[in-house]
């Protein structure tokens, strides 16, 4: 229970050239062809084993809403075959079907029977329902004085108030708030726990990776390449950005991520390195030892103001810390064309295990937004150990003392 | 056939809440609420009795009594309201559900059997009141009045026939939900509903056996006004073509049901 086996399939819309050739078709019942193929996805086979979660990714238009739409049926292929089995929910368009003059209960109930749940089965789902959405009284209330997040949790509840076999989602989920996002997403994650088979669509590559055993990536109708989330998220992002080398510059590092560098040009960073103390190059660094950055800039023309900013981010992009000489209260006025400076920042990496990344910034004023003479991302890239130290969770180390009285 | 009667009856708990809430919805935020849906149909009947019969001191040739032509046009205005009302709800069945057409994965047969059901429903609620009437005033046709169940079942199979070939072909060709609103008001006249079959010419006469909507007509205005049997003999053109038209509509339904989703 729980398998999907995708074999090649395929979806294609007619297109006819004028209004009066499909009834020239029809009259002639299928003797004549008059319209053409519009090919939206081609060639897809794949199998999701019970359990496993695969995420399916690509650039809006690539087909992924077909895909899911073929899996769950509502739209029917044009060749292939897909194949599943055991129960299947959907997650595609919620809140579909709610009538808005009805209240929240009669709707729930009639799009719980719209999935082929018995009014039984409803029943003695309701109370369920009823506490996982937290809409409170609006629950007897007519659906049209509803907030678009009320009736999102409502419809998420209700889609998801049985663990179904396979689980579909598309990229509905996230809507409503962080809280609601965040509860509706550890149900979808208890639901893999439990053995159901997940299959998602998502641009949220941290979503991807932390739920996906495996990933597909679609462009233009195709599945161009099915691998571990991480490998085929990385050659995502780098067709992706294939077509805006024009403005921005990108380059590919040695580990596979892809540098941004944007800014006008008028400043740039000559280099940029951690030390130790004893001004040794690192990249691997103990929890809590004091760590230098040391910086070269250079100014390109003549510059009314230079400001050095850092920002330490970790694995999902997210600032852990990040400061400029601005904030240090120690912003430079008047440069001169050709002027070589040498930033050193000095502090302690308390920061917990796991790999980081810097970017920095030349600019004006507090921020980059003003006056941004280079701005680059994954400048930096260095991994934090524990051998020290307690062990401890989380980007931050607080550095803990104990003590327990009895 | 029998996976679809299957899923039918795995779905009856929403069809019968569609239905439910379909009648529900009309007079949700009114006051008098579900009285409403007695009090059109009431109005509906009081206009054609007591204006035709009092105010207009309407006859119909060959029969004396003060009814006798308000009972001729209920029996087959009201019969002809759900023949209408099922033929407009069909012919847009499947564009005013696009969007759960296209979103959601269910038997689509659902769908045209909640229209029959839901007219049906509408259509109970007037011959009741319809039947009181005939009660009321002395003109219960008595045991005849059993014959009226058949031909309601073949007047409704005709519809759903017809109503399933025109629905499926209004989604590829707009033009012929159109064309069906103003057919169906030229049918209505050509159809002796309002006016007796007597007054019209000669000539005219033979062409009528062409309108299968006639004799269904015929047969009700036979059991409620001269409260006979009706002819069924004359009935089996209609109960052919009524198949007919079930078989083609549920062929046409197959066969493009899937594509009717790209289009919608």
């Amino acid at each position: 229970m729980g398998t999907i086996t995708v074999s090649e399939l395929g979806k294609a819309y007619k297109q006819y050239p004028n209004r009066w050739s499909r009834l020239i078709e029809w009259l002639k019942s299928g003797r004549v062809k008059r319209h053409q193929l519009k090919w939206v996805l081609q060639d897809i086979s794949f199998t999701v084993k019970a359990g496993e979660a695969v995420g399916i990714i690509g650039i809006n238009g690539a087909g992924k809403s077909t895909l899911l739409k073929l899996i769950t049926g509502t739209t029917r292929p044009t060749t292939g075959s897909v194949h599943m089995t055991g129960r299947v929910a959907a997650l595609l368009e919620l809140g579909m079907g709610f009538h808005p003059d009805f209240t929240g209960r009669q709707n729930a109930f009639m799009s719980a029977q719209l999935m082929g749940i018995s009014s039984d089965e409803i029943m003695r789902q309701m109370p369920e329902i009823e506490a996982f959405a937290e809409i409170g009284e609006y629950i007897d209330q007519p659906v049209r004085v509803y907030s678009s997040g009320m009736q999102m949790r409502l419809a998420f509840s209700v889609a998801t108030a049985m663990r179904p076999e396979i689980l579909i989602v598309d990229e509905a989920l996230s809507v409503g708030d962080a809280y609601f996002q965040h509860k509706s997403f550890d149900r979808i994650r208890q639901f893999q726990k439990a053995g159901t088979t997940l299959l998602i669509v998502s641009h949220d590559k941290a979503a991807i990776q932390s739920i996906c055993d495996q990933a597909i990536l679609l462009k233009a109708g195709r599945l161009v390449m099915q691998g571990k989330p991480e490998a085929v998220m990385d050659y995502y992002n780098a067709i992706s950005a294939a077509h805006q080398q024009q403005e921005i510059g990108q380059f590919i590092l040695a580990n596979g991520s892809i540098q941004t560098v944007s800014g006008n040009r008028q400043a740039s960073i000559e280099s940029a390195l951690l030390t130790d103390t004893s001004d040794q190059k690192i990249e691997i660094l103990e929890v809590g030892s004091t760590v230098r950055l040391v910086v070269e800039a250079w100014a390109l023309s003549d510059l009314p103001e230079l400001v050095l900013g850092f920002m330490i981010k970790d694995r999902l992009g997210q600032p852990v810390f990040g400061t400029n000489s601005h904030h240090c209260r120690q912003p430079l006025a008047q440069i001169k064309k050709g002027k070589r400076i040498r930033y050193v920042f000095e502090f302690n990496a308390n920061i917990g295990p796991g790999h980081y990344t810097i970017a920095l910034a030349l600019h004006t004023k507090d921020t980059h937004l003003e006056n941004n003479y280079e701005w680059r991302d994954q400048a930096l890239l260095f991994e934090v150990v524990n051998n020290q130290q307690d062990e401890f969770v989380g980007t931050a180390w607080l550095k803990p003392s104990l003590k327990i009285y009895l | 056939m029998t996976s679809m009667l299957r899923s039918l009856w795995a779905y009856r708990g929403f069809i019968l809440g569609s239905v439910k809430r379909e009648f529900q919805s009309k007079y949700r935020n009114s006051l008098l609420g579900m009285g409403w849906s007695v009090i059109n149909p009431l109005a509906m009947i009081v206009v054609y009795t007591v204006i035709f019969s009092q105010v207009m001191k309407a006859k119909l040739p060959g029969v004396d009594t003060t009814f006798a032509y308000s009972i001729y046009l209920c029996s087959g205005v009201l019969t002809w309201g759900l023949f209408s009302e099922m033929m407009t709800r069909s012919q847009n069945l499947f564009l005013d559900n696009a969007n759960l057409l296209k979103k959601i994965n269910f038997p689509r047969i659902i769908l045209p059997i909640v229209v029959v059901l839901s007219s049906v429903l509408n259509f109970s609620i007037v011959s009741t009141l319809f039947i009181f009437f005939l009660l009321l005033t002395g003109n219960f046709p008595g045991w005849v009045i059993v014959a009226s169940i058949p031909i309601i079942a073949l007047q409704i199979v005709f519809t759903m026939g017809l109503g399933m070939v025109v629905g499926v072909l209004n989604v590829f060709f707009r033009d012929v939900g159109q064309f069906s609103g103003i057919f169906l008001q030229f049918w209505f006249w050509l159809t002796p509903v309002v006016y007796p079959v007597s007054i019209l010419p000669h000539a005219i006469k033979p062409y009528l056996s062409l309108n299968p909507m006639v004799v269904i007509i015929e047969s009700y205005q036979t059991i409620f006004v001269n409260q006979e049997w009706p002819d069924w003999s004359s009935l089996w053109p209609t109960f052919f073509l009524a198949l007919a038209l079930c078989l083609l509509g549920m062929h046409l339904f197959r066969n493009h049901v899937g594509e009717m989703v790209d289009e919608l």
